[in-house]
Order: C-alpha cells, then sequence, then structure tokens
C-alpha cells in the first residue's frame, strides 16, 4: 500500500510538471497577448507604447524561455504576481479558494447526501411510482440549464419574494454569519439541484447492483436487519462505483463554479480561472489550474485508497 | 424599513423582509399610505458588468476603473457633459490669453509650449496630505521611467520637463504645440509621500504600488470620495473623504458591484439588491431597450449617444474591395436607418462620418449614402459584377462577388446587425460568408494580421481625437512594427496624411473645424470603412435619484458626484 501510494505520488508530480508546461504553451498559443487587451481599451496608446510594454511585461520573449523563467521562480517558491490583480499569486487565491470551498464544498455535502437517501430508497423499490418519481426529478436536474435555474432561483426568491439576496457573498466587514448564510442559499441550491440527479442515479444503480448479490442474500438468510443488509452491507458494495464519481468532483471544490459564481456574482476560483485566462494572467491561471489537478488526482489516490477499505477483495501491491 | 444589506450595512430596502404575514400586511400599508414620508436614501449601490483589476490610475486603462476612481481621484482636466475642456483639479485652464501658455522655440525649429498649472488651494488627500507640486513632480518621474508600465507613456515623453513655482504652481514644457494643448487628462497625479517608497524599484512598481497592495489607504485618493473595502472581484465601497472641501456628496455610502451576467444584473436591480446600473460599463443597448419595454416605467432611463464608432473596415488589399464603386454599392444597399430604428428603437445616430454629432470637429456637410438598392446595383455593373440568373454577381473572370464579413462572436448586438448587412447584401448580389471569432481571437490575431475582408466592430474615441492611427498612412499593421497600428484597411491618401498632421498643430478652432470638416468629407468620399452608427449607452437609474448626468464621451458621470443627490 505505501509503495503504490509513493509511485502514485511520484506519477502526480510528474503529470503536474507535465500539465503545467501544456498549460502555459496553451495560454502562450491563444491569440493576443495583454498588451493588445490594453490597445483595445485605450485610443491614447501608440505603436511605440504598445512595443515597450510587451518589453516590459516580457510578452515578446519566446515561450520556452517565459515558461523555464516561471519554473525556476516557482521551484524557489515564488508563485509571481497576478498580471490581472498586481498582487502576488499567493495572496490572490486564498480568498477565492476559500469562497469557492465554501461554496461548492456546501452543495457537494447536501447533493450527496440528498442523493444517497433518494438513490437508496429508489434502488430498494425498482419500478414503484416513488423510483419512477425519483427518475423523472433525476432527469429534470441533470438536463436544467445552471443558468436559467439560477435565474429562476434569483427572479423568485430574490426580485419576488425579496426573502434571499441576489448576489455576493455578504459577511460585510464584521463578518455576520447571518448574512454570509443567508448569501449561500441561492448558489448553493442552485449547485445542488443540478447535481444531486447525476448522483442518485449512480446511488441508485450502484444500490440496485448490490442489493442483488449474493453476500446481500446471505446476509438477509442470516436474519439481518433490513437497515443493516441496506446501510451497511449494501450501501459499503454500492460506495466502490461511487467512489470513483465523487473523487473525480473533489477538483471542483477547488476549480470552481463558472455559470454559478458569474449569475450570483460570487467572487470564486472559477470566475478567477476564467478571467486569468483569458487575460493572459499566466501566473494566476497556472497555479490556480495547477491546484485544481493537483486536487482532482489526489482525490483519485484517495479513492483508489478507499477502495481497498469499501472491499476487502482490492489489494495493492 | 431599514434591514441588513448584502454587505452588512443597514440601507431601506424597497419592499418588507419580515416573514411574518402580519408585519408583512402592516408594512405594506404604512408603506402605501399616501401620508407616509418616503425613506431617504442615504446609501447608493451601482451595479456594473465588469470588476476593476487594479486601481492604480496610470497603470493600463480600464473603463470599470475609470468608472470608480470617478469618485474618488480628481484629474487635471476632463471634458465635462457639453465636451468642453474644464478643470478638476487646477484653478484655470492654461491659454495663450490668460498667459498660462507661452510658445516656445525648441532646437530643429519645432515649436514647444509651455504650459502653467495651478492646483486647487483646498486639494487634499483623504489623509490631510496637501496635494502639491512633490505630487506633480513624482508622477511626472513615474511617467518618464522607461521600466514603470505606464500605459499612455507618450504623453510623458512629450513634457520635456517641469518647473515647479510653489507648492502649488508649476510649469510643463511640450516638445510640440497641439490645438488640444491645455487637455492633460491622462496626467493624474499619484501621492508622492505614498508612493515614492513603492517606486524605489521602478521595474516593481507596478505590482508595489499601494493602489494594488494596500487600496483602502485613504493617502491615495483626493476627490470627494475614498475607497473603503475592496473585495477583489466583488465590490467596491466609497464612503465620504472626510478632508474633501469641494461640496459635500450627499451618499454617506456608495458601493459598486460587479455583476457580470446582463441578465442577473437585471435580476438584482429588481430585486433591489443595486440601486442603479452604470450606463458606462452596463447593459448592452438592446438589453436596456428591453428591460425599458418591461420595466421602464419604474426607472429613468437615459440613453446618451456617445464616442463609439460601429463601422465595417473594409480590406483594401482585396482586389473586388479596392475598388471605391464596390464600397459605395455596399453602402448604398444597406438600409442603416430602418436598422437603427428597429434594433435600437432609433436610439443610435446613423453615421455618415468617424466623427460623433456631439463633437467640435463635425460637420453635416459630406457625402452621404441613403438607401438606394438601384444605385448600389448599378454601381456594381459599372465596377464589372454582373448579375446572374441565381442572384449573384461574377465579373468577366467567372469570378463571384462575395465577402467575409467578421465580427465578435457572442456579441448579439452585433450578430443582429450582422444578419441584416447579410441579408440586405444579397439583393444586391452581394455573397456574405460570416466568419464570426471571440474578440479576443478578432482583435488579437485577425484584424492585426489583417486577414478579413470586411470586419464590423468599433473604434472608441474621445472629443476631438486626432483619426491619426487609424487613418494616416504609416499606421498600418505590419510585422515591422510588431502588428501595433491601427489602420486595419491600409487606407493610404497623401491628402489625409496632410490632414492630419495639419490639423493636430492648427490652434485655430475655425480653421481646425475647417480641417476636421475636410477629414470628414475624405473619409466619406474615399470610405475605408463602412459608418454603421454611434453607439449609445443606456443608464437605468432610480426615480429617486438626481443629478446624474451621463458625458457621452470617456469621462464617467462619477466624476461629478457631488452632484448627485435624491429628488425630495
Amino acid at each position: 500500500m505505501i509503495r503504490f501510494t509513493v509511485i502514485r505520488l511520484v506519477e502526480i508530480t510528474a503529470m503536474l510538471v507535465l500539465m503545467s508546461f501544456v498549460i502555459y504553451a496553451l495560454i502562450g498559443l491563444m491569440p493576443g497577448d495583454p498588451i493588445d487587451l490594453m490597445l483595445s481599451a485605450d485610443p491614447h496608446l501608440t505603436t511605440a507604447d504598445v512595443a515597450r510594454l510587451k518589453a516590459l511585461y516580457g510578452v515578446d520573449r519566446p515561450l520556452l524561455e517565459r515558461y523555464l523563467a516561471w519554473a525556476r521562480a516557482v521551484l524557489s517558491g515564488d508563485l509571481g504576481y497576478s498580471r490581472l490583480f498586481l498582487t502576488p499569486v499567493a495572496a490572490t487565491l486564498p480568498p477565492r479558494l476559500g469562497n469557492s470551498l465554501i461554496l461548492m464544498g456546501s452543495s457537494f455535502v447536501i447533493a450527496f447526501a440528498a442523493s444517497l437517501g433518494l438513490g437508496v430508497a429508489a434502488a430498494r423499490r425498482p419500478g414503484s411510482r416513488f423510483d419512477g418519481a425519483v427518475n423523472l426529478a433525476c432527469f429534470a436536474g441533470v438536463s436544467m440549464p445552471t443558468f436559467w435555474l439560477a435565474l429562476i432561483l434569483i427572479l423568485v426568491f430574490a426580485e419576488e419574494l425579496h426573502w434571499l439576496p441576489a448576489s455576493g457573498t455578504g459577511g460585510g466587514e464584521t463578518g455576520d454569519l447571518a448574512d454570509r448564510l443567508r448569501h449561500l442559499v441561492l448558489p448553493v441550491a442552485t449547485l445542488a439541484v443540478t447535481s444531486i440527479g447525476g448522483y442518485t442515479r449512480y446511488v441508485r444503480a450502484a444500490m440496485r447492483d448490490a442489493l442483488g448479490q449474493d453476500h446481500i442474500r446471505t446476509a438477509r438468510a442470516k436474519g439481518a436487519s433490513e437497515a443493516r443488509v441496506v446501510w451497511h452491507h449494501a450501501l459499503r458494495s454500492a460506495m466502490v462505483p461511487v467512489a470513483t464519481i465523487l473523487a473525480l468532483s473533489f477538483g471542483t471544490l477547488v476549480s470552481g463554479a463558472l455559470v454559478t459564481e458569474e449569475m450570483f456574482a460570487y467572487p470564486g476560483m472559477g470566475k478567477l480561472i476564467f478571467d486569468a485566462v483569458m487575460g493572459n494572467d499566466y501566473n494566476l491561471a497556472l497555479a490556480a489550474l495547477l491546484l485544481a489537478s493537483a486536487v482532482t488526482m489526489l482525490g483519485n489516490l484517495a479513492a483508489d485508497l478507499a477502495y481497498a477499505w469499501l472491499d476487502p477483495r482490492v489489494t495493492y501491491s | 424599513m431599514y434591514a441588513t444589506d448584502v454587505f452588512g450595512e443597514h440601507r431601506r430596502v424597497n419592499t418588507p423582509r419580515s416573514r411574518s404575514p402580519q408585519w408583512v400586511a402592516l408594512s405594506f400599508f404604512l408603506l402605501a399610505w399616501p401620508w407616509a414620508p418616503a425613506a431617504a436614501h442615504d446609501q447608493l449601490t451601482i451595479g456594473i458588468v465588469q470588476f476593476p483589476p487594479a486601481l492604480n490610475p496610470d497603470l493600463e486603462a480600464v473603463a470599470a476603473k475609470a468608472y470608480v476612481l470617478g469618485f474618488a481621484l480628481r484629474p487635471f482636466t476632463v471634458f465635462d457633459a457639453n465636451w468642453k475642456l474644464v478643470c478638476l483639479l487646477c484653478t484655470e485652464l492654461p491659454s495663450f490669453e490668460n498667459g498660462r501658455a507661452v510658445k516656445t522655440e525648441l532646437p530643429g525649429g519645432k515649436t514647444g509650449v509651455n504650459l502653467t498649472y495651478t492646483i486647487r488651494s483646498d486639494a487634499v488627500w483623504a489623509d490631510g496630505t496637501p496635494v502639491t507640486t512633490d505630487d506633480v513632480k513624482f508622477t511626472y518621474e513615474f511617467g518618464r521611467a522607461k521600466e514603470s508600465a505606464v500605459a499612455n507613456a507618450e504623453m510623458y515623453r512629450e513634457i520635456l520637463g517641469i518647473d515647479v513655482k510653489d507648492d502649488k504652481t508649476f510649469t510643463l514644457h511640450w516638445d510640440r504645440l497641439s490645438y488640444n494643448y491645455a487637455a492633460i487628462d491622462d496626467f493624474v497625479l499619484l501621492p508622492a509621500h505614498l508612493e515614492r517608497a513603492a517606486f524605489a524599484d521602478p521595474a516593481q512598481y507596478k505590482v508595489k504600488t499601494l493602489y494594488a497592495t494596500d487600496p483602502t489607504n485613504p493617502g491615495l485618493y483626493n476627490g470627494p470620495y475614498r475607497i473603503t473595502e475592496f473585495a477583489a472581484g466583488s465590490h467596491i465601497v466609497l464612503e465620504p473623504n472626510p478632508h474633501w472641501v469641494g461640496p459635500a456628496p450627499y451618499f454617506k455610502r456608495i458601493t459598486v458591484r460587479a455583476i457580470e451576467n446582463s441578465a442577473a444584473l437585471e435580476a438584482n436591480l429588481l430585486s433591489g439588491t443595486i440601486d442603479v446600473i452604470a450606463g458606462e460599463i452596463g447593459l448592452p443597448l438592446d438589453e436596456a431597450l428591453a428591460f425599458d419595454q418591461r420595466h421602464g416605467h419604474d426607472y429613468n432611463i437615459v440613453y446618451k449617444p456617445g464616442l463609439t464608432f460601429e463601422h465595417v473596415d473594409c480590406n483594401l488589399d482585396n482586389p473586388a474591395l479596392a475598388d471605391r464603386r464596390v464600397r459605395e454599392a455596399l453602402l448604398a444597399g444597406l438600409d442603416r436607418a430602418t436598422l437603427v430604428k428597429t434594433l435600437f428603437a432609433g436610439k443610435q445616430a446613423v453615421a455618415d462620418s468617424f466623427v460623433e454629432p456631439l463633437d467640435a470637429g463635425y460637420t453635416d456637410d459630406v457625402p452621404k449614402y441613403p438607401y438606394d438598392p438601384a444605385r448600389a446595383k448599378q454601381l456594381l455593373e459599372d465596377a464589372g459584377w454582373h448579375a446572374q440568373p441565381d442572384g449573384t454577381r461574377k465579373n468577366t473572370d467567372g469570378k463571384t462577388l462575395s465577402f467575409e464579413l467578421a465580427t465578435t462572436a457572442g456579441n448579439r448586438s452585433r450578430e443582429l446587425v450582422e444578419q441584416i448587412l447579410q441579408s440586405q447584401w444579397k439583393e444586391i448580389g452581394i455573397d456574405i460568408r460570416i466568419h464570426n471569432e471571440p474578440a479576443r481571437v478578432l482583435f488579437g490575431e485577425t484584424l492585426p494580421h489583417r486577414h478579413f475582408d470586411l470586419a464590423m466592430y468599433a473604434w472608441l474615441s474621445a472629443p476631438e481625437n486626432s483619426p491619426r492611427s487609424i487613418f494616416r498612412s504609416d499606421e498600418v499593421p505590419t510585422e515591422a512594427n510588431n502588428y501595433a497600428g491601427e489602420n486595419l484597411p491600409d487606407y493610404k491618401n497623401p491628402e489625409m496624411d496632410r490632414l492630419i498632421d495639419t490639423l493636430e498643430v492648427e490652434l485655430d478652432p475655425d480653421k481646425r473645424k475647417a480641417l476636421w470638416a475636410a477629414a470628414q468629407k475624405l473619409y466619406a468620399t474615399d470610405l475605408p470603412s463602412l459608418p454603421l452608427y454611434f453607439r449609445s449607452d443606456a443608464f437605468i437609474l432610480p426615480k429617486w435619484l438626481t443629478g446624474v448626468q451621463p458625458t457621452g464621451n470617456q469621462s464617467p458621470t462619477t466624476l461629478w458626484s457631488t452632484d448627485w443627490g435624491e429628488k425630495k
């Protein structure tokens, strides 16, 4: 197990190095550069200014040379400055990361808890009206465009009823927790509703498989209560495929949800990454994307390790 | 009724928030009661669609930054709502009549000018430090440093030196004398007492400036408001500058919130989360018009024509487009008046040249091309493009008259206009293939490399802004100039070059107006691009808000925030 973990960590590190170059190259290959963006907004900028600024920002140097300079700085512990925000990347990321973790974590927990209950209940009564209703709701949730649901929630709960704020993070200078929570309700609800469907489908399918297995029949024959059969024996088996799906979701905890963040003007990682990529902010984009990649890969590693815990037949050597 | 708002502060909300039905009913009753006095608004929340990336006024021009800084920083000079140059931080505009402008002869026979400005005696940074010529010297030092990343360094290069007379009076020595000599809009002062330390290493200044590292430091601002909260990507809070001695601002707190999705921006306005949608960086006109139809009765919606000139560039390297008759046919085959009326409810003015009607240099006396499909067809026949039975046109070589039309993908207004252009040009036998690209691809790659036939986009200008970069023959983007010019059609006319060179140094307003008129006539005759219309901005304001006067030029309304108030 330890050897397996160490090998996977080495692989993850190598993958991150490779990804850093690919991301850097992809951003570099995008047409235009930061100075072109400045030019479009400033009628006074002259040709000489453009040439001077390109040299100053280093965008006139070859891509590989710029990448190596960035890599050297990162290895010495310097993530550099964000070109867009003119602040150190190390200081720019944490507030957005915190916001995203709260938003994505809350919606993830709610969505997963709800899908666990719904999926298990539906799997226990396949073909029933309840199962049909859950299936229908799942498809509706999966099919619903996030921006549309967000807009409907804003129109109903903010515009019509005035129960909840339409945007922002709240809290203000005082850090009012209740206010912060009120601001979280609509974006969390949006994300939860749109992801419950998918999770529920996975849980239901996995549980149906698990409930049909021999060891479940044996457990029932031994006189185990239905609750123990479902929640202890079947759910544990069902969690193996579900763990894979959950592991893949870890990356979104730190990469944010662009559409939801934009609709609710919520300053999270999704919008930050989008702005950084579109604004040719290499330092910021790289740090944020690599962080999301690292968390996704570590999530997968955690899932692999969890398989061994969930299913005693799984061993790593 | 007062409630905690989105930032944890107290402000009036539009409707009751209590969940108790009794309180809801009672509140509605009280609010609806005819004698109940209207609650005062001492706070204002404004929605914009872009968050200002960083606040240093001299690094990178961004509309959102200019909007926010309009509350908090005074430039020396600006163009007001009448498009007249006025002093904000200075006491008097230099002129030859008042002796503050003096011509000088420079080596090489060039004529320069010395301009003397005096800083207002009551100008004070919000930490109590007076604004002095030390700030002027520091700002100049910053602008001149090659490593400082100042956006508009041209202005600083043109200033040969500064003489300081006393704490408030200084003289700028310019290396040239141009018609807009008194305008130093871009010379926005930096507080030397705070920023000098950050400037110790000029190359690092852009990331060490306190505007980035400590944006709520009061000493960075000298306007009626100062920034008290800066939540990156979310909102900025402004409160009155305690040392401001000009007219007292009415609002005790102004919050500027960035909501980039326009549908969400509208919903926030309707829910009362924001009070205003800024015209400068708010809803596109088509969305504002749709909003106006649905909710116009609840708001004051002001449409202000501006300096954004929508047009279609013609690549003159294309043999068909190089023929002026084809370009005229394109314009005559286009019903711009109906287009503007239908799509934009007539709120945008049809353009006959590149100069906006409010501009001092504007003339109406230019060749015009009203919708005349018969003439358009005749022009194409004359140019050798003959009508075919299938509705297309071919020349004697059998080549079909067909162009690719590019614009910014995702810009709904432009995409709608594009469809009308395609349809109307098809009527006269011109085949249009639409080829849209994301803005950064179009502006970063396609247009600078001139890989287009027709390109629809806008020029952002300023009052009496010289068209040097867009029309002068040496401003064509090429590999030699690193694709930095803006003369995308490759328009080369020595007479236009001469007019630009002459009008830039002509001081007599009447003579200059004649030169501007000649330049517009020449443009409308040569048609290197096809003028469409001047864009308007839509300001969506609550009915109780007074004093917001859109300028239509690059000066944001926020520069005159002390005029803002509440209808009594």
